[in-house]
């Protein structure tokens, strides 16, 4: 009876000062941010249906998003190769094939009318002052605007992947990968970095790296960091919330908000988990097994124990 | 030259030339220990199975990790975390124990105050062991840097900014120390040779020390009581282990510490791979950015109550306290005038002074974590000076104690 | 009494159930040594063979290693097709032959040098020598040069591949496996 109440008494020292020391302090250093599920309630809904044909038309016509943006699926080619491309933009255009189900509708449709608004950077980029976001904003092409960026939404959605089609990696590369590195995933700026035999080829796609990294830095301000660990440095929620609204843990940063829907912002987590967190369903298994083996071994230690002292007391 | 006889046995044989069944008698099966002790008793085995479980995973972590400030952070997150197999169990345990074995050095430590086990003899056991908390801090210290994350950098910058002495701006000192200006490869060389090979040999001749210094005083027990081990043992030995005071090492007191060490392990196998980010912390999952300090920087929780001790107060007078507070702790034994060595309980006010120290330590580890602003710093600031005061009034408070 | 049969009993338990605990961390251990999947990805070369000129010994690298690949000119060709353990060892990619070889001596190791003129490698660590299609002349080595996987993809070859020409030499004992 004695022995179990100084395991208490140890216990709960012990406890108390985790608490302290662990979920107390980290609550005290960093303001909890609540997510808001991804459903952007700043911006509008939609309120027309769109036509996906239409919307092909505005796209590849009036709408001139081609004209700066690939469409792979559709064999439409990007006009620009990356490094040119981030030269004159700041950042490379990204491929609009997987658009339709990587983000969400809402968001989608305020992007193309007001892509610094969408995207949470007017603090930047402010007509007034003459500060143009790198993409224009559509005024429309003579008829409806909310009808026609409706259309453009519904084609965008038509000709992405869904469901399980939609893999990690690409949710990752659409939503991104065009400002953000992963070198644990052998994925840069301006793609997967192939295998060289030559030690020159290496160098030179090394170099359009470099370059294109330049380019980003001084549209950025500063080059956005490797995500290779982030899973481990930041965690789920913190990235989650990150993405919703940047400016919600670092005022004034020309991060935009991303725009992306639930769905892919599971895949989008899935992928750095994949990237910081590789074993985390054999740590999972390993841990169970051993759990189970370990209290085994406390069990016969504690029988052992009772056979040796029961000559001694 | 020894008699040596034709031997009738490979047992018979090593013992001719070991003589392994003395060894057996003295070490294991009549190594006396008092039988009136409790569970607390068995925490040096847990820190001799938790050193062990260092040892093992440092092994194979010491396999992949490159010492060179370019790959260090990637050797430890990709090729053993991801690549390796089971690179990410060596490292998770690695991790945890670092972090465990100082709880249960806490718990040691502050059963050996409770009781008395420091005092009449046992002085060199106090002091053996208060040279191991140095050398697992200074071990946990190497070892932290390694990683090369933001933490690991600036720990090192802060740490080694230490020796500048404040007032005396020894940085000629402070850059040997570093081998270069700021941390850098020299720096994560020589803390990895520390870590590595240095450090973990003095904790082996300590830990030598430690047990040799056990041998003539015995082990302590729950009262305290003085026990004539000789008599005892006769009694054991003539058959009456219920009636006798003394339990044999092997097979008695390994029993009861495995099964603590049984339970142990459940707790902490359960850390290694469910709850284990107060181990492995996040901050230090950033690349080391010389030009960029972390908004909160923070030693590992065991180092927390000996910071606290610094922050408060002005450069020199902060750096006088904390080595106050490094050293204090060894001079215990003398500190401590009254020749009572029964537990805390029965010991009049150093009952309070024992609980008093205890919570002020856990608020100086709470504060050391906490931002240094506002009602944090302004507790941190009461308990650094309760700290001192405890030590300054132990002599008083003990010498006026009545005997027990 | 009874006692006496049973004071063992939980100890030993206690220490075979320890003893699984040990053996699943040896396990883990050994894993753990294991080559990197890195390593092991490394593990493929591909040579396009277009190039390479007659009696011209290329040497190239797969898994660390050097790998001598040598075109046999016609009269080499004719001179192999004499001696069926020479014919056996040659690669038909497209209408050339080819002596494709691990470079190191099945001595011990080193590197032999090959002499154009006599057709023949020597290797200088022990004196071991080798004919144009790398079948073992002069001891000390064991056996001919080893044959590295090989897969034959119109003119190019993959080494770290099985193909079936390879398998085949396998299993006549052309080779060993390397």
């Amino acid at each position: 009876m004695k022995e179990l109440f100084i395991l208490v008494v140890v216990a709960v020292f012990t406890s108390i000062t985790y608490y302290l020391v662990e979920p107390f302090a980290h609550s005290q250093m960093h303001h909890h941010i609540e997510s808001e599920g991804f459903t952007y309630k700043d911006l509008p809904a939609l309120t027309k249906k769109g036509d996906a044909t239409r919307g092909k038309d505005l796209v590849m016509g009036a709408g001139a998003c081609t004209g700066c943006h690939s469409i792979e699926v559709a064999g439409m080619p990007a006009p620009m190769d990356a490094v040119s491309a981030s030269g004159a933009y700041g950042v490379n255009p990204p491929d609009l094939s997987n658009a339709g189900s990587v983000y969400d509708a809402k968001f989608l449709a305020a992007l193309i009318k007001n892509p610094a608004h969408a995207l949470m950077v007017e603090h930047k980029f402010d007509p007034a002052k003459g500060q143009m976001h790198p993409m224009a904003q559509f005024y429309g092409a003579g008829g409806d605007l909310d009808q026609e960026v409706a259309d453009m939404v519904a084609y965008l959605q038509s000709i992405a992947p869904k469901g399980e089609k939609l893999t990690p990696k690409m949710a990752f590369e659409t939503a991104c990968g065009r400002c953000h590195a992963v070198h644990y995933e052998n994925w840069t700026q301006i793609g997967e970095k192939p295998k060289f035999k030559k030690k020159q080829d290496e160098l030179a796609f090394d170099t359009k790296v470099l370059d294109y990294q330049d380019n980003l830095r001084k549209y950025m301000g500063t080059l956005p960091p490797d995500l290779s660990i982030y899973i481990r440095s930041r965690g789920e929620h913190y990235i989650k919330t990150f993405m919703e609204n940047p400016q919600n843990y670092l005022k004034g940063t020309a991060m935009p908000r991303v725009g992306v829907n639930a769905e892919a912002a599971e895949k989008v987590i899935e992928y750095l988990e994949d990237s910081g967190d590789t074993k985390r369903h054999e740590r999972e298994e390993v841990g169970k097994k051993v759990m189970v083996y370990i209290i085994i071994f406390a069990i016969f230690a504690l029988l052992w124990k009772k056979q040796v002292w029961k000559e001694l007391h | 030259m020894a008699h040596f006889t034709k031997a009738t046995s490979v047992h018979d044989w090593l013992n001719q030339r070991l003589g392994i069944d003395t060894v057996r008698r003295v070490m294991a099966t009549e190594y006396w220990i008092p039988k009136n002790i409790n569970f607390l008793w068995a925490m040096g085995m847990v820190l001799a199975i938790t050193f062990g479980l260092l040892l093992v995973s440092g092994i194979f972590l010491l396999m992949y990790y490159q010492p060179n400030v370019a790959t260090a952070f990637d050797s430890v997150n990709y090729t053993i975390m991801r690549e390796v197999e089971f690179g990410w169990l060596w490292r998770h345990i690695h991790g945890v124990a670092a972090s465990v074995v100082f709880l249960i050095i806490y718990i040691h430590m502050f059963t050996g105050i409770y009781y008395g086990s420091y005092k009449k003899g046992r002085e060199m056991i106090w002091i053996s062991g208060m040279l191991l908390f140095v050398a697992f801090s200074a071990e946990a210290f190497s070892g932290y840097m390694l990683p090369w994350g933001q933490m690991s950098y600036w720990a090192g910058m802060v740490i080694t900014n230490l020796f500048a002495g404040g007032s005396l701006h020894a940085d000629g000192l402070v850059e040997w120390i570093r081998g270069d200006y700021v941390p850098a490869q020299a720096f994560l060389n020589r803390f990895f040779m520390l870590h590595v090979l240095l450090i973990p040999l003095a904790i082996l001749g300590l830990i030598g020390l430690h047990f040799g210094a056990l041998r003539i005083p015995h082990v302590n027990n729950q009262d305290g009581e003085e026990i004539d081990f000789e008599a005892e043992a006769a009694k054991y030995k003539a058959g009456d282990k219920k009636g006798s005071k003394v339990i044999a090492f092997v097979n008695d007191f390994m029993s009861k510490d495995m099964m603590v060490v049984g339970f142990y392990l459940i707790f902490f196998f359960y850390l290694v791979f469910f709850h284990y980010d107060f181990a492995m912390d996040p901050v230090n999952f950033d690349p080391a950015n010389g030009l960029k300090t972390p908004a909160h920087i923070y030693p590992e929780w065991y180092f927390l109550w000996s910071y606290e001790i610094l922050r408060p107060f002005s450069t020199d007078i902060g750096l006088i306290a904390f080595a106050f507070a490094q050293v204090i702790f060894v001079l215990l034994p003398f500190l401590d005038r009254s020749p009572n060595t029964v537990p805390a309980s029965r010991r009049g006010l150093f009952k309070y002074w024992f609980w008093a120290m205890l919570v002020d330590m856990i608020v100086l580890t709470a504060m050391g974590k906490l931002p240094p602003e506002g009602i944090f710093s302004t507790i941190g600031l009461y308990a650094a000076l309760t700290f001192i005061g405890l030590w300054i009034i132990l002599p008083f408070i003990t010498k006026s104690e009545k005997k027990a | 009494m009874k006692d006496i049969s049973r004071r063992g009993f939980m100890g030993k338990a206690f220490g075979a159930v320890a003893g699984v605990g040990a053996v699943a961390s040896l396990y883990a251990m050994k894993k753990s040594w294991d080559p990197l999947p890195s390593v092991k990805a490394a593990g493929f070369t591909t040579l396009d063979m277009s190039d390479y000129k007659d009696n011209e010994l290329v040497t190239e690298k797969w898994r660390g290693k050097p790998i001598f690949v040598l075109k046999q000119n016609a009269e080499m060709v004719e001179t192999a097709k004499k001696n069926p353990k020479d014919m056996e060892r040659l690669i038909k990619v497209g209408e050339s032959y080819y002596m494709i070889c691990v470079g190191l001596c099945t001595h011990l190791g080193c590197i032999p040098g090959y002499n154009p003129e006599e057709k023949s490698f020597l290797c200088a660590c022990h004196g071991g020598m080798y004919d144009a299609t790398a079948l073992v002349t002069k001891a000390p080595p064991p056996r001919g040069l080893d044959i590295p996987p090989f897969k034959i993809d119109g003119t190019k070859m993959v080494l770290g591949e099985e193909g079936p020409e390879y398998k085949k030499m396998l299993e006549s004992g052309v080779t060993l496996k390397v």
